[in-house]
């Protein structure tokens, strides 16, 4: 529990974070305004992911799925029949609802954990990938691309508009699914799910039925992240299986998370800043320096991944708290 | 009508029969024990009981309701809440916490479950270690908190599964002196498994002896002891003179 002192501190400097990210566009360029977007999307889905394996410890691999079934759905509605992307969305939620559901109850009716959880959801990403490869209605291996009508026009039905319009609705996603993930962890299915994670046959034994409790973390992650998708398809308005679903992609998602803190809610945020700000910056550094290395971003966060796992195990963000007066992180991690 | 009823419980593991025809009754209120060897069969029948898996056949009722053949949390949500003897505590969420898991069983609401966690963590002396990781106690105190969780489900049945062990006498004496105030204050039925006869002698009214998976004697504390069965067991066979 924290001392209410700490959570006053905590939340007055949530409100000053969360002022400075909303008037941040009337000082940024447009370089920092798409750093930030980045950093808000990775936020937003590691938080989804974190409900996962931070809270209820079920290790997937394979969240690139929903990231790539919510941008289809939503972009070959648009595209295709002129949806808005605000309809669509409902479409997105309930095709990764669907894969959530049928990898759950593979997984959770038969006993399937830990690692081989972790290799069931490649197998579903990886699979989904190479459909898309040779599904043509949607462009097959070679691309599916929206429209792009000019930037300057804000059309908010069809989320169509200026980077700015894209860094408010990123900034609303990753408040609302910290909003929610603190919520969900403070009432009883977060409890149930850290037990689930902590002593499986423990919780089992207080009367919790984890099948059904897992079920609500693999649905609700999925739901989340395939919201992800289609913000994804509508502000890069380009989609490639091969990118989309691939299993680098997954592991940006829940890299965030691992260097942030597993289990908390601050670590997705810190570590979706740390990871984006530093690898960005990096690669900025080395090509201002007329230095060209390929996948060097991929390098620094293996190198980051390392420092964590080595000097801080249970990430940044606990370790920060305690200096910040904080308190230690909620979940103990 | 006994509240816990076990009937000819039976159970394999492959070819060995681990329990087999074992019966006996746990009236309301009453602490019933459950001794034998190593390997007698005890944590099988609480596994049996507790819903861990399946009896070969038998009958277990809760309260006249078949409680037989349900998963874990079902038994738990129907009224018998158990320990395990090896120690299953949720190491990184606080002591208070690793209770609030388990009164959520019996209340509405988080708010409700934090203060029965309270109420229960100060009955087992754990109020003092609400805000530390489970992970920090001592094995005593985890043994402790582990009937807490237990016990802060609100069961009908209480299955203990050698929570004395390892204790130190006084340790035992302070652990049965809280067994028996919460059986005399709520009526709580407890159903225990222990090696430390000190704790049974001292707790139990009545105890069932098991020895290779059957019943070999069930009685008062002092039938038990003079039982000549249980002593061949535990002692070996007299020697003929």
């Amino acid at each position: 529990m924290h001392a209410p002192a700490q959570t006053k501190r905590a939340a007055i400097a949530l409100l000053i974070l969360l002022a400075v990210l909303v008037v941040l566009p009337a000082v940024a360029n447009a370089y920092l305004l798409s750093a930030m977007v980045l950093i808000l999307y990775f936020a937003y889905v590691g938080q989804a992911w974190n409900l996962m394996m931070g809270f209820t410890g079920q290790l997937s691999l394979g969240h690139s799925l929903y990231v790539g079934l919510g941008a289809y759905a939503a972009a070959a509605l648009f595209v295709h029949f002129g949806v808005s992307p605000w309809i669509g969305l409902w479409a997105a939620l309930a095709v990764s609802l669907a894969a959530g559901a049928v990898i759950g109850f593979l997984a959770f009716r038969f006993g399937i954990g830990g690692v081989y959880f972790a290799l069931l959801t490649i197998a579903f990403a990886e699979f989904t990938r190479i459909g898309f490869d040779h599904f043509d209605w949607v462009g097959g291996s070679g691309g599916f691309f929206l429209p792009v009508k000019e930037h300057g026009v804000l059309d908010l039905a069809s989320l169509r508009g200026p980077p700015v319009m894209f860094y408010y609705i990123a900034l609303v996603m990753a408040v609302a699914a910290f909003v929610l993930a603190w919520r969900l962890r403070t009432s009883r299915i977060g409890y149930y799910w850290l037990a689930i994670r902590e002593n499986e046959d423990a919780a089992q034994a207080l009367g919790i039925n984890t099948f059904r409790y897992k079920m609500f973390a693999i649905l609700i992650s999925s739901a989340m992240t395939s919201l992800a998708g289609v913000f994804f398809a509508f502000y890069y308005n380009n989609l490639f299986p091969e990118q989309i679903f691939s299993m680098g992609r997954s592991i940006e998602i829940i890299l965030g998370p691992i260097i942030g803190g597993l289990g908390t809610l601050f670590g997705p945020v810190l570590g979706a800043f740390v990871l984006t700000l530093l690898g960005d910056g990096l690669t900025e550094l080395t090509s201002a320096l007329g230095i060209e290395i390929p996948g060097l971003k991929q390098v620094f966060y293996g190198i980051a991944l390392l420092v964590v796992i080595l000097f801080v195990p249970n990430g940044i963000w606990p370790a920060v708290a305690r200096r910040l007066g904080f308190g230690p992180a909620k979940s103990g991690r | 009508m006994a509240l816990l009823e076990v009937r000819n419980l039976t159970k394999f593991f492959r070819g060995l029969r681990a329990v087999h025809a074992v019966s006996f009754d746990v009236e309301q209120g009453a602490i019933v024990a459950m001794i034998g060897p190593n390997g007698a069969g005890k944590t099988t029948c609480f596994n049996l009981i507790a819903g861990v898996f399946p009896a070969d056949s038998g009958e277990i009722s809760l309260g006249g309701e078949r409680i037989g053949g349900l998963r874990p949390d079902q038994v738990c949500r129907a009224g018998v809440a158990r320990t395990f003897q090896v120690v299953k505590p949720f190491p990184q969420l606080t002591v208070e916490e690793n209770v609030i898991v388990g009164a959520l069983n019996a209340t509405s609401g988080v708010a409700e479950a934090r203060r029965e966690a309270a109420r229960v963590l100060e009955l087992l002396h754990l109020d003092g270690k609400s805000a530390e990781p489970a992970s920090s106690l001592t094995l005593p105190e985890r043994k402790r908190l582990e009937v807490a969780r237990a016990m802060a489900t609100r069961p009908r049945v209480l299955l203990l599964d050698e929570v004395m062990a390892g204790l130190r006498p006084t340790e035992v004496d302070e652990m049965v002196g809280v067994f028996r105030r919460i059986n005399a204050e709520t009526g709580l039925t407890i159903l225990l498994i222990e090696h430390v006869m000190r704790a049974v002698m001292a707790l139990a009214a009545q105890i069932v002896v098991l020895h290779h998976g059957e019943k070999i004697c069930e009685g008062t504390p002092e039938q038990v002891v003079n039982d000549p069965q249980v002593l061949e067991c535990y002692l070996g066979a007299e020697a003929d003179l």
